[in-house]
């Protein structure tokens, strides 16, 4: 953490935002990169450092800071939630009959991208070659749509739905067939799909649809419908570093001041003078405004705080956003335990030979 | 070999003592690989720890790491991914205390 004496620029914690480039990008606290420190692996002292503030909350979004770990750590976390962090989401579509004008497979991508609020824990994962579809990892859905004329309707409307039974055909039209023990096992919380509303296909009279759907689980890295969230992303904390040896003129402070987002700078109203608003300079874009301006030249430092991370989850299908980062962190421990049991065998294999290493042919 | 698809490989070339050697690792990509490359580069007696993906189509990384003092890199390997497990958990019970410390901005979204 920063010492308080020191507001400048610190390469050893920022990201240098310059013009046309950015600089100190890469961490350097590794052992032996400055002589005489000690920075090797410590829990306790990255313990004192690390901090987890969840800033905002809603029904489908969660914005927290992740504080004190290193690049490789936060990214590995938003590419688990975007990619390993397993849902329920319908896979096969066996048609019996589809006489709309959506062809087959045009209309089972539609179905398939529908998301379902499925527990991904309640149902084993299915290997697609070789598992048997079983009650225990497959869930079945039944979509059966036939449009017919309406006899009572008025003569002169052209709107579809007072013309036509089942115009259109809804996300709520798919009807879960429970198989064997799941009648038992989901009937808390029956599988539909989290959004009524969402139009599959539009149908005309004598049209129909007749299909049979399954639904499996599985990971975004398999297919993007899979993917829990809308996205996860994570930014760096922006940080304004004024120059104390060379002040912003105070006839210019408006004009400095419209050159960041709004209410990252404050003037004194007397003075004139600009400081930096700490709690906002999280809202700065970093557009860079400030660096188009040749009178403002030394008067600002742009950078980013290296470690620390502003996350925003924005969460889609089942889980609820605070649940997703406890599901990334457990995927990251199922990976880490896997290797570890690996690497573990290894060791015992090179144990067990004495000094005869196994090689592979690399 | 035990299983049918082995997890870790270790390739042609390394030292008999393993101090330095270069792990073939499967179905991991940059989530794990650029962990446990800076995870293995905080222990001191680590003189060189990289990681490359040959080519996007292989679902594998390779990890080389090389040792000070004929260490095993092995044994660096396990202690990166123990740390890593400490780091998940560290995190995990920052995160719960911060869910239910409470102190955050609720809001409604509409989708």
């Amino acid at each position: 953490m920063a010492l308080p004496s020191t507001n400048g620029f610190d390469p050893r914690r920022h990201v240098g935002v310059h013009a046309e480039r950015v600089s100190h990008v890469s961490s350097t606290d590794f052992p032996g990169h400055y002589p005489g420190e000690d920075h090797s692996w410590n829990l306790a002292k990255f313990q004192e450092k690390l901090a987890v503030n969840v800033e905002r909350l809603s029904n489908r979004s969660i914005d927290f800071d992740l504080i004190g770990v290193d690049a490789s750590i936060a990214n590995a976390f938003r590419r688990i939630l975007i990619a390993e962090v397993p849902t329920v989401c319908i896979e096969r579509a066996y048609v019996w009959d589809n006489t709309s004008v959506i062809v087959d497979e045009v209309l089972s991508l539609r179905i398939a991208l529908v998301p379902l609020n499925v527990d991904p824990a309640l149902l084993d994962f299915k290997d697609p070659q070789n598992d048997q579809a079983t009650d225990r990892n497959t869930l079945v859905f039944r979509l059966r749509a036939a449009c017919q004329r309406r006899k009572n309707a008025p003569k002169d409307t052209t709107d579809p739905t007072k013309l036509f039974v089942n115009s259109e055909v809804l996300s709520s039209q798919l009807e879960w067939m429970p198989q064997g023990e799941q009648a038992t096992v989901l009937a808390s919380c029956p599988p539909a799909p989290t959004n009524p509303n969402i139009v599959l296909a539009k149908l005309r009279p004598g049209q129909e649809i007749d299909m049979e759907l399954h639904a499996i689980k599985s990971v975004g890295k398999d297919h993007a419908k899979f993917c829990p969230v809308a996205t996860a992303s994570y930014r760096l904390l922006p940080k304004i570093i004024l120059n104390p040896q060379k002040p912003v003129p105070p006839d210019l402070a408006e004009k400095f001041q419209k050159c960041f987002s709004p209410g990252v700078i404050r003037i004194h109203p007397r003075t004139k003078e600009v400081t930096v608003d700490e709690k906002s300079a999280r809202f700065e874009s970093m557009s860079r405004e400030v660096y188009r301006h040749p009178e403002f030249e030394g008067c600002v430092q742009l950078a980013r705080v290296r470690d620390h991370f502003l996350f925003n989850i924005e969460s889609e299908g089942f889980y609820p956003p605070e649940r997703l980062l406890h599901e990334a962190v457990s995927v990251m421990r199922t990976k880490i335990a896997a290797l570890r049991r690996a690497a573990e065998a290894l060791l015992d294999d090179s144990r067990g030979r004495a000094e005869d290493v196994e090689m592979a042919e690399g | 070999m035990a299983e049918i698809t082995q997890k870790i490989k270790i390739m042609k070339g390394a030292a008999p003592d393993l101090s330095a050697a270069t792990y073939q690792i499967f179905d991991e990509s940059h989530t794990m690989g650029n962990a446990l490359r800076w995870m293995i580069m905080k222990n001191p007696k680590v003189e060189f720890c990289g990681y490359s993906v040959p080519h996007p189509s292989e679902n594998l990384i390779q990890l080389r790491i090389q040792m000070y003092d004929g260490l095993s890199s092995l044994d660096a390997l396990l202690a990166a991914l123990s740390n890593l497990d400490d780091v998940c958990d560290s995190v995990e019970e920052k995160y719960r205390a911060s869910l239910a410390g409470g102190q955050y901005q609720r809001w409604e979204e509409k989708s």
